[in-house]
């Protein structure tokens, strides 16, 4: 029963591979630690996420872990949360923190750009409604400064209407008195990030695509 | 002063003439000082000409006491001497003050000329300037003074610039890269040691090159001398390509680490070359001392980066030497690693980057730019000398020109050059994210300038242990003109023509700060979340260490709880104003954006519909505008009342509460405005807030709807009615201008007290116990104190007051 079951592990770990562009390995490790943190469950809760210890100190604790249960990550065109996620549904979240590959051609490029900068996006905008709008900012500095006490929460405030005023200068320059500006929509967010070399940062090593040749490296 | 105009008017040629004139007038003039230097100093007749009247006469008393010894004392006198020349006495000063002068016309110069330094590197053309400096000494049958001297280039010259590298050394990306720049500085620079000193023996060996004397290990000594890519070569090169930051810091932070690896392989050799031969325990001897060098150094380094630190912490009360404290530590660290023959280099940087943030923390604002200007400026005229005196050392030296041994040496650079990248580059894409393009390597080979330091380091070699040493000097110097000149030269047009991406000069945005601690933040906890300890992890918990404990200990007062987040932002707030001082105020708005959109644009607007309705009078175009015109007038007034205070903040108040003071009222008029705007805008806020003015407005900006709550609370504070029925009537107008001179006599308040009462009594009442300014708290029952502590002074006040009181 066991091989058996370690046959059909290892068939959908292939597809998973096929799908996501991890390697065999890669996913092994990562079905290891989602075993770990689910107490070898089928799926995973909030719950799970939030007692590790580590992330304890992390100021924006609340966002990364609904980051994993927001619909969107998940690679499906509806809004909303879930409850909980499988292993598929956690590795689909990992999949937007995977380093660039090397030669990846412009458009390539841009896709992976704009797919991490979805990533952060949702993130930000919790109401799914498609844009960012001061209140949401707010939130997202405060949060960033939940570690900081009190003047955090002061300056915060100032902070994200700074920010939101530089996001609607630079996007719409001039502004009539009267005019308003609903919130930051994805188009400003890539043109203000425009700078912001996030294919090059957004990732975290130990998912790095290259293990298999590191290895070969290596060994030569 | 003729000169001085011609240099501005636009006729190109003519100027360039009349510059030409300026120069050779400069270098006559140098070259007189030289010339009465080497006859002062030759010890013959003119040593006493010159030395005046003095000695002669202390001279000729001798003579005559002598002569008179058992005669009277009889004392001879002489006309007192109402003008006499002593150089000899000033002669050192004035002579290094010349070069200095000259270094830094030089650098004025060629950046009156239009396109000249578009074309060359300034390195060049100082090159060219000491050549012709030099040349003309020798013309004069001078001796040229060896101005390149070791013991000047390596504790005079070097030192600025490398604290000036270090002390704005870009810490994230460095560190970011510390792999791959360790890996080009170690690896690189010994393998380019031994490939061109191995290779060179070589040659030497082959018959018919006269140069069969050469032994394996001073070749080797040569290899390591010029295999170390120069800092301040690569320094002057590259800050005129505007070359991506990663791309820089490669070439930067090589030039600087392989220090260490030059220091031990040069003394190594060195050592050895009396001996004779290297046995193995001396190859381990040698890796233990690299070690020691290295490590060593940046321990130095950091000792004293901490200990620099800490003093600013205690500095507050003598603001005026803070930025002596910065130069002095790190002279110190500089000087006590080479005392025990560490790298004064990696001391130097790591000084400067263990000490900058906590001392930024620590001193005053006026200190820092006192220190990043002085920095700039002692490398950018340090640089400026070492590439004078490169050509005068040129003209100077003793040449012993072997066409084999120079053009071997200049091939052998370059082809290790490129093996040595490109084979690192091989080893090291294995392991980085961001992998280095062909182009990339190209730029890394092709930067690999060498300079100065290769110079005095051949400089130093001793004549009896190395005949060779003139054959070696001269094949340094070709090797570092033929990188200087050609490479430099040709470097920016590569550069363009690769289309390798450039530096983008957008200053770092708020959005940007925030996602970049953002997106630190979310790595670390994707991290945590897989259970994997990558740096990401390690970084995080070295910044909690850092502000838990180190930040305590090193920053005085309260802030060093400030995140990193809040620093940056108040950063930006204050140079924005800064400049908004300088630019003489009232073009821009004070916000904290330099943009057309104000607050409310981005506000949400959840007014309640019955508010609406009463709120807004219907004005008619024209009227609109002329209260908006009434309004900015006022709004003007305010912006040159902020820009007043501003210029005694930053002249009068050494301190730093000066600065958070000047935050409060800078947030403060920001909110004014606000108000000022939305008054224009709807016409309905009602008078006499209950509690503090700017509290009222704080909450009115950010929630409307607590606003009409309040209003509706405070039933016996006096309001003014909008008669809406007649929107153009006086009424309405009238009580625009009652909110302009509440916004008004905010800020005055004290002084208009009395005047105001009369008028318009529970309104006045109300505000004067506003205490708006911190200063004038407690000063409410004192009218006339009050007078005195609110800061624009009353004529500016009554100016302000103009246009509302008709």
């Amino acid at each position: 029963m066991g091989a058996s079951q370690s046959a059909g592990t290892e068939h959908e770990f292939q597809d998973l591979a096929d799908r996501t562009g991890f390697s065999l390995e890669q996913i092994g490790n990562i079905n290891k630690r989602f075993r770990q943190l689910s107490n070898n469950e089928e799926t995973l809760s909030r719950e799970d996420l939030a007692s590790i210890p580590a992330l304890d100190n992390n100021p924006i604790r609340a966002q990364i872990i609904n980051a994993f249960f927001d619909k969107r990550n998940l690679h499906q065109n509806e809004t909303g949360t879930v409850q909980e996620i499988g292993f598929e549904e956690f590795l689909m979240v990992m999949t937007h923190f995977r380093p660039a590959a090397m030669g990846l051609t412009e458009e390539e490029r841009e896709n992976l750009r704009r797919e991490k900068l979805r990533f952060l996006f949702n993130m930000h905008d919790t109401d799914s409604d498609g844009t960012i709008n001061l209140e949401e900012y707010r939130r997202v500095v405060e949060e960033l400064l939940s570690k900081a006490g009190t003047i955090g929460q002061e300056t915060a405030k100032a902070i994200a209407d700074a920010a939101m005023l530089e996001v609607a200068s630079t996007t719409r320059g001039k502004m009539e008195p009267d005019e308003f500006y609903e919130g930051i929509t994805f188009e400003n967010f890539l043109q203000i990030l425009n700078t912001f070399d996030i294919e090059t940062r957004m990732h975290v090593r130990f998912l790095h695509m290259d293990t298999a040749t590191l290895r070969c490296g290596k060994s030569k | 002063m003729s000169v001085r105009v011609a240099l501005h008017s636009p006729t190109g040629s003519r100027s360039f003439l009349e510059r030409g004139l300026l120069l050779l007038v400069m270098l006559i003039f140098l070259e007189g000082t030289v010339l009465t230097l080497g006859a002062a100093s030759s010890p013959d007749i003119s040593a006493q000409d010159n030395t005046g009247g003095g000695h002669d006469r202390r001279d000729d008393h001798r003579g005559i006491a002598g002569s008179h010894e058992h005669t009277n004392y009889t004392y001879t006198k002489k006309a007192f001497p109402v003008l006499s020349l002593d150089y000899h006495h000033i002669q050192v000063p004035f002579e290094i003050s010349l070069w200095v002068l000259l270094a830094s016309l030089m650098k004025l110069g060629f950046h009156l000329i239009p396109r000249l330094s578009s074309i060359v590197p300034e390195s060049c053309l100082l090159i060219v300037v000491g050549l012709l400096v030099g040349g003309l000494i020798k013309l004069a049958g001078e001796e040229v003074p060896p101005v390149l001297d070791s013991n000047l280039f390596f504790l005079c010259l070097l030192p600025p610039i490398i604290l000036d590298a270090g002390y704005f050394l870009p810490i994230r990306p460095f560190m970011e890269n510390i792999g791959t720049i360790l890996m080009f500085a170690v690896v690189g620079t010994l393998w380019n040691a031994f490939f061109v000193g191995g290779l060179l023996y070589a040659v030497c060996q082959i018959e018919g090159t006269y140069l069969s004397q050469v032994e394996l290990l001073p070749c080797l000594l040569f290899g390591s001398i010029i295999s170390a890519v120069d800092p301040v070569a690569v320094l002057a090169v590259f800050e005129e390509i505007h070359i991506n930051e990663l791309l820089h810091i490669l070439v930067f932070g090589e030039s600087l680490l392989n220090d260490a690896v030059t220091v031990v392989l040069y003394h190594l050799f060195e050592e050895y070359s009396g001996a004779g031969e290297v046995t193995p325990t001396d190859v381990i001897l040698g890796v233990i001392c690299f070690l020691i060098v290295s490590l060593g150094g940046i321990a130095v380094g950091a000792i004293y980066g901490i200990l620099a630190a800490f003093t600013s912490r205690f500095t507050s009360h003598t603001r005026v030497i803070e930025p002596l404290f910065v130069f002095v530590y790190s002279y110190m660290a500089y000087l006590s690693a080479e005392m025990f023959h560490l790298s004064g280099i990696m001391a130097l940087i790591a000084c400067g980057a263990v000490m900058r943030p906590y001392v930024e923390a620590n001193i005053s604002h006026k200190s820092h730019t006192t220190v990043k200007y002085f920095l700039k400026m002692w490398s950018s005229v340090s640089e400026t000398l070492i590439f004078i005196f490169l050509g005068v050392a040129t003209v100077a030296g003793p040449h012993a020109w072997n066409w084999t041994f120079v053009s071997v040496t200049v091939i052998l650079c370059l082809v290790s050059r490129v093996i040595g990248v490109v084979g690192l580059t091989f080893i090291i894409n294995k392991f980085r994210i961001v992998k280095l393009t062909t182009k990339d390597q190209f730029i890394v080979a092709y930067g690999g300038l060498r300079g100065a330091i290769a110079f005095s380091l051949g400089y130093l070699l001793d004549k009896d242990l190395f005949p060779m040493r003139t054959m070696f000097l001269t094949a340094i110097i070709t090797e570092i003109f033929f990188t200087v000149f050609v490479q430099g030269m040709t470097i920016k047009p590569l550069v363009d023509l690769l289309a390798v991406k450039k530096k983008q000069e957008a200053k770092r945005s708020i959005n940007e700060e925030i996602h970049t601690q953002f997106l630190d933040h979310l790595l670390t906890g994707i991290e945590d979340i897989c259970g994997h300890y990558g740096h990401h992890h390690w970084k995080d918990k070295l910044n909690r260490f850092n502000k838990k404990y180190i930040k305590k200990c090193l920053i005085a007062g309260e802030r060093y709880k400030e995140p990193q987040l809040i620093a940056f932002y108040h950063k930006m707030e204050f140079k924005q104003a800064i400049e908004l001082v300088e630019s003489g105020g009232g073009v821009k708005l004070p916000s904290a954006m330099p943009s057309q959109v104000s607050m409310q644009n981005i506000q949400p607007k959840k007014l309640p519909p019955a508010v609406a309705e009463r709120a807004l009078p219907q004005f008619t175009k024209g009227r609109e505008e002329e209260i908006r015109k009434i309004l900015r007038s006022n709004l003007q007034k305010t912006r040159q009342r902020l820009r007043s205070y501003n210029r005694h903040t930053l002249v009068a108040d050494p301190f730093e509460d000066g600065w958070n003071d000047f935050l409060l009222k800078k947030q403060r008029m920001i909110e004014l405005e606000k108000k000022m705007t939305e008054m224009s805008n709807y016409l309905t806020v009602p008078a006499a807030p209950p509690d503090s003015p700017t509290m009222c407005r704080a909450r009115l900006a950010s929630d409307p709807n607590a606003f009409y709550n309040i209003k509706a609370s405070s039933d016996g504070v006096p309001t003014i009615q909008v008669d809406l029925a007649s929107p153009q009537s006086p009424d309405s107008v009238n009580m625009l201008n009652e909110f302009s001179k509440r916004g008004a006599t905010d800020q005055g308040l004290g002084q208009r007290e009395g005047a105001t009462r009369d008028e318009d009594q529970g309104l006045m009442m109300k505000l004067s116990s506003a205490g708006k300014e911190e200063k004038e708290e407690g000063g409410n029952k004192n009218p006339g104190l009050m007078r005195c502590l609110s800061d624009p002074g009353p004529s500016n006040e009554d100016e302000e007051d103009e246009p509302f009181l008709p």
